[in-house]
């Protein structure tokens, strides 16, 4: 058994829920064995750092420092989502390249009887264990409904292959790894040069023109290769394409419907799972019609229903209208 | 008017050379952020997905820092555009800690009351505030707290979101709190006497 110290991140109890429930389903049949840090606490996303330097490394730090604690046979911590692997692979390294900062850190970890030497710890990313410690054939030999002829857009997010403190990842601009694992269950992956495009992290909430225009490139790209849905592995890349793709639309006057799911529940319903054991319904763009395409029957939830757009009124200038038209709503 | 500072720095209009505000932000970032290699190639701009929403591209604005124009630089909204994607700190011949550099930005513009909007600084406050009252990111009151105080008019439009995030599951109406909540406000109490200085 594969046992690994596991950091889930505030979005996996959350809007991320799907991502944990399908984690779930998938850890068994690899072998994995997760064991949560105790009484983890928030990495502070991307909001902490712009405040407080040293509070904010602090915050990081006093998970690194838990997990440090909490031997059960491994060094390695894995987390699922971008931001927070990000953030915990970043204090490790930077406690190390600069002294100063890690003797701060530990100054003030003190206050609360803790410690973490930098360097104790190997931070990782869910997808990097799957494919380079669990294998692609060990992914391969699970598969029982293999997902041939879904047409699927890998969407690796940028915090994940990029700065890369360590190496890990094939490429920074155009890495492979979503690509092999979607491959691996069967899916007909589309190349998609955007994989690692931002999706406008939190300027969905501070500058949504800014996030609308990056999300309709997203959206755009997959639509235009033909994708029937995108395979993610971040909680704040499936919040911003998924939950603000209807805002998005309204404000280009487009009309996309290109559902977002996350590559774990891919590989729950590869894997042989039913669609409601792996969260899929959760997303606010409904994928039945995508895994309609596979046989694969998602029951129906009630969709809260969306403002209607008004045909009558002022006529008003509408800046997008290639793809007006084209679409078919999902009842 | 991003065009006149440039060159304003270009044509060396700005003071004799003076370092101390380039030194400072190095000496503020995390890690080593090899601020004082740039070396004005642009490719920072060039790669960023935000540049055209930016006052001054990277580039410019650590120009401006070279040469000493604090106000300019910490007014500018470039930092808060900045959307961490990285693009440029893996493009940088000179291994530049851009991302980093931005943060730090953002720490002495809300220091010293410069920014121009208050919405990203506010974002970031009230999400560091839930945080150090629970330990955890706390959604609903973050959203419900940040889009009455800057975006009312943008709440009907999001009301089928807001729903449909609370009817599937994903957005919890209480918070969570951490076990060690006292452990975690000793810790952070302390670290805000902290700086760096070495």
């Amino acid at each position: 058994m594969n046992k690994y110290l596991f950091y889930p991140g505030c979005s996996m109890e959350s809007s991320a829920k799907a991502y944990m429930e399908s984690l779930n389903t998938i850890l068994e049949p690899l072998d994995l064995h997760f064991e949560e840090i105790e009484d983890w606490n928030c990495c502070g996303a991307t909001e902490y750092l712009g405040i407080n330097l040293i509070p904010a490394y602090s915050l990081i730090a006093r998970n690194l420092a838990l997990a440090s604690k909490q031997k059960n046979g491994t060094r390695t911590v894995v987390a699922p989502c971008s931001a927070c692997y990000l953030n915990l692979a970043k204090a490790d390294y930077y406690m190390q390249e600069r002294p100063s900062l890690g003797e701060k850190v530990n100054e003030a970890l003190q206050a609360g009887g803790l410690q973490y030497t930098p360097g104790t710890l190997d931070v990782r990313h869910l997808i990097d264990i799957l494919v380079y410690d669990v294998g692609l054939e060990a992914i391969r030999s699970q598969v029982v409904r293999p997902l041939t002829g879904l047409r699927v857009t890998p969407y690796m997010g940028c915090m994940l292959p990029r700065p890369d403190y360590k190496h890990r990842w094939s490429d920074h601009e155009h890495p492979t790894e979503l690509d092999d694992v979607l491959r691996a269950l069967g899916a007909d992956v589309i190349d998609y040069p955007l994989t690692t495009s931002c999706c406008g992290g939190h300027m969905t909430q501070i500058g949504p023109e800014t996030a609308f225009e990056l999300i309709r490139r997203l959206v755009a790209d997959a639509d235009e290769r033909g994708a029937q849905m995108m395979a993610t592995v971040c909680p704040m890349c499936q919040m911003n394409v998924d939950a603000y793709q209807n805002e998005m639309n309204h404000y280009f006057g487009t009309d996309y419907h290109m559902p977002i799911l996350f590559f774990t529940q891919l590989m729950g319903l590869a894997f042989g799972r039913e669609p409601k054991e792996l969260g899929i319904g959760a997303e606010l763009v409904s994928s039945r019609n995508a895994l309609a395409n596979i046989g694969v029957e998602v029951p129906v939830t009630q969709e809260p229903s969306a403002p209607k757009k008004k045909d009558e009124g002022l006529p008003m200038p509408r800046r997008w209208t290639k793809h007006e038209g084209k679409k078919e709503a999902v009842k | 008017m991003p065009q006149m500072t440039d060159e304003r720095v270009r044509a060396g209009m700005t003071r004799e050379e003076d370092l101390s505000l380039l030194h400072e932000v190095s000496m503020k970032t995390a890690g080593v952020s090899r601020l004082e290699m740039c070396i004005q190639c642009g490719t920072c701009g060039g790669s960023c997905p935000v540049a055209l929403d930016m006052d001054h591209t990277p580039r410019m604005l650590f120009a401006m820092l070279r040469a000493g124009m604090r106000e300019e630089v910490l007014r500018s909204n470039t930092p808060w555009i900045c959307v961490s994607c990285y693009h440029c700190v893996v493009r940088c011949p000179q291994e530049v800690h851009i991302a980093d550099v931005m943060y730090t930005l953002k720490g002495m513009a809300i220091h010293a009351k410069l920014y121009s909007d208050s919405t990203a600084p506010h974002f970031s406050q009230t999400f560091v505030d839930m945080v150090e009252s629970f330990g955890r990111s706390y959604e609903f009151g973050l959203a419900s707290r940040h889009y009455l105080r800057h975006f009312p008019l943008r709440l009907p439009g999001m009301m089928p979101m807001g729903l449909g995030m609370i009817t599937k599951g994903r957005m919890a109406m209480t918070p969570k709190r951490i076990k060690q909540m006292d452990q975690l406000t000793a810790i952070l109490d302390h670290a805000k006497t902290l700086e760096l200085t070495s």
